[in-house]
């Protein structure tokens, strides 16, 4: 799940644009952070044979492709890459219109008995990820999970915490991130932004209380 | 989407589309070890049928259950309906019960409208086939086959085919889901059929009419074959089973003369022999099995675009009654 629609949810989208974004991270960063992640893949994997990354739509697919291109530079080797849809995992849909589905794509030889590495694009509650382990329990057995991403910020609201992350990005809930990517956005880089100021208060309210709403 | 799904001229052509793309999505799941979702757990799917089924009230039924949604099944036979209770107070008890959903069949043509529309019940409510009027589900389904065989592409809608559909359209509640939602669609309908099975007012559908089969094969990227409703057959609409085979048939040597890529659709139960005969109903080209899987991915696609989503937001059931919209309901066939 692109985190970017998780906290700027729904009720942020029409409200005034607050003051503009200050860029955490430019495309160099971010191809450096991804080439640290990859390595440090292999060296915990010690060499990753067993590797399959899934990215989780619609950024983490993107940044579990780069990965996945950057894990064969190093090893010389393919890495299966695909994709695991979480929306019908979520705890939050009964709090919304339907969402429509993306696309769950395990790659040919399964994942039973590998490494799996899930890939997003921000860490915020938890919640995300918590959806994608439960998904990738009906899809097969794992012999361990790990979890990548490129933003880390903080605010947990679930016992996770990730295995890679890119940045560390202390925040408050009154702030957005944003992850643009060349494949989804034209250009990479990642932006800290405020929230417009009468809603701020309300949102960082619903991002507490909406997850102790009972879950669907 | 609309609260409810009672007629295939509910959806535009958007909101068909992104059933589509959801069934798709669906139709994975049944390649997985564990073909069951999480997604409606808690939520309670009312089957209500009143006519016979198996096919739509099993692929509702498997629908549901893996969307993890709880299932009742209700028949009419062996229920308070057999001693004469009315469709108002099976409504009523159903929604003390507490359904988010009931899917209706009916022999009566805008039962499902009835209901939805009167206020019994505050759930969702999918037509799963009512009389001669609609079959929304059905359409879908035939939608999505069309769409997999014949475009392949997500996102996509049927834009530019021809698609033939052959026999009983007076009786048939596919047909007329079948002309709207395909049209929405973009695919051009011929409707071939005896002129005693041409329902009154059919020129004011949006398809064309032929009584000659032959004259529009070779132009058919789809040929859909109807099943001759023998329960419904309560006059002389055509001299004997024979003829009707003979003139409306398909048989191998015209399926033969259909285009190379064109496929045959049946949407079942098929009488071989008559409408269709075992080679064309056993050769590849033939998708009625296709269709009854895809059944379930639409119905899954449904179901979670109906209650996946928070609980209907609009007016409470009583105050969503309009003046004059009882009388409306029971004569469907003017929505024809």
């Amino acid at each position: 799940m692109d985190d970017s629609s998780a906290h700027g949810s729904p009720e942020s989208a029409g409200s005034a644009q607050p003051a503009p974004a200050r860029p955490v991270l430019e495309a160099p960063d971010i191809a450096r952070v991804l080439t640290r992640i990859a390595h440090e893949i292999v060296e915990r994997a010690k060499g990753a044979d067993d590797v399959v990354l899934l990215g989780i739509p619609t950024r983490g697919v993107h940044l579990a492709g780069r990965l996945g291109a950057k894990l064969e530079e190093i090893t010389g080797r393919t890495v299966p890459v695909g994709s695991l849809d979480i929306t019908m995992y979520r705890d939050d849909l009964r709090m919304g219109p339907p969402r429509a589905l993306a696309r769950t794509e395990i790659p040919a030889e399964g994942v039973d008995g590998s490494l799996v590495v899930l890939v997003d694009d921000v860490l915020y509650s938890g919640r995300t990820i918590r959806a994608a382990l439960d998904a990738l329990g009906d899809i097969g057995r794992p012999r361990a999970v790990q979890l990548a991403v490129l933003v880390d910020r903080g605010h947990r609201e679930l016992p996770i915490r990730a295995d890679y992350v890119g940045k560390n990005l202390p925040t408050s809930q009154r702030e957005t991130v944003r992850v643009q990517l060349a494949e989804e956005d034209g250009h990479d880089g990642v932006l800290l932004g405020a929230r417009a100021a009468q809603d701020a208060g309300q949102l960082a309210d619903d991002a507490r209380h909406g997850g102790n709403a009972p879950a669907g | 989407m609309k609260r409810h799904l009672i007629s295939a001229a509910d959806l535009t052509r958007d909101d068909a589309v992104l059933i589509l793309d959801t069934a798709e999505e669906m139709a994975r799941i049944a390649d997985r070890p564990i073909k069951k979702l999480p997604t409606l757990r808690g939520r309670t799917i009312v089957n209500l049928f009143f006519e016979d089924s198996t096919r739509t009230r099993i692929s509702f039924e498997a629908a549901a259950k893996r969307l993890s949604a709880d299932v009742i099944n209700f028949s009419a036979k062996g229920s308070s309906v057999s001693k004469g209770e009315s469709l108002k107070d099976t409504a009523l008890t159903l929604e003390a019960m507490g359904a988010d959903a009931v899917v209706i069949r009916h022999g009566d043509s805008g039962a499902p409208h009835r209901l939805a529309t009167s206020g019994w019940i505050g759930g969702s409510v999918v037509n799963a086939g009512d009389g001669t009027h609609e079959h929304p589900t059905q359409a879908l389904l035939d939608a999505f086959t069309l769409r997999r065989r014949l475009v392949g592409q997500e996102g996509a809608d049927l834009a530019g085919k021809r698609v033939t559909v052959v026999g009983d359209i007076l009786h048939s509640r596919v047909a007329r889901s079948d002309v709207r939602l395909l049209s929405t669609l973009g695919a051009h309908v011929t409707l071939v059929a005896p002129p005693t099975l041409v329902p009154y007012g059919v020129e004011s559908w949006p398809c064309e009419v032929s009584y000659d089969l032959d004259a529009v094969l070779d132009t058919s990227d789809a040929v859909m074959m109807l099943r001759v409703q023998r329960e419904r057959m309560n006059a002389a609409f055509f001299p004997t089973e024979r003829e009707y085979a003979r003139r409306y048939g398909l048989d191998g040597e015209r399926m033969a003369r259909m285009p190379e890529h064109a496929v045959v659709m049946h949407p079942g139960p098929m009488n071989r022999g008559m409408e269709i005969t075992a080679q064309v109903a056993d050769s590849p080209r033939c998708t009625a099995v296709e269709q009854v899987t895809n059944g379930v991915s639409i119905r899954m696609a449904v179901m979670y675009l109906l209650l996946g989503g928070s609980s209907p937001s609009g007016p409470s059931p009583s105050t969503t009654q309009e003046p004059g919209m009882q009388h409306r309901a029971g004569s469907s066939e003017e929505n024809n």
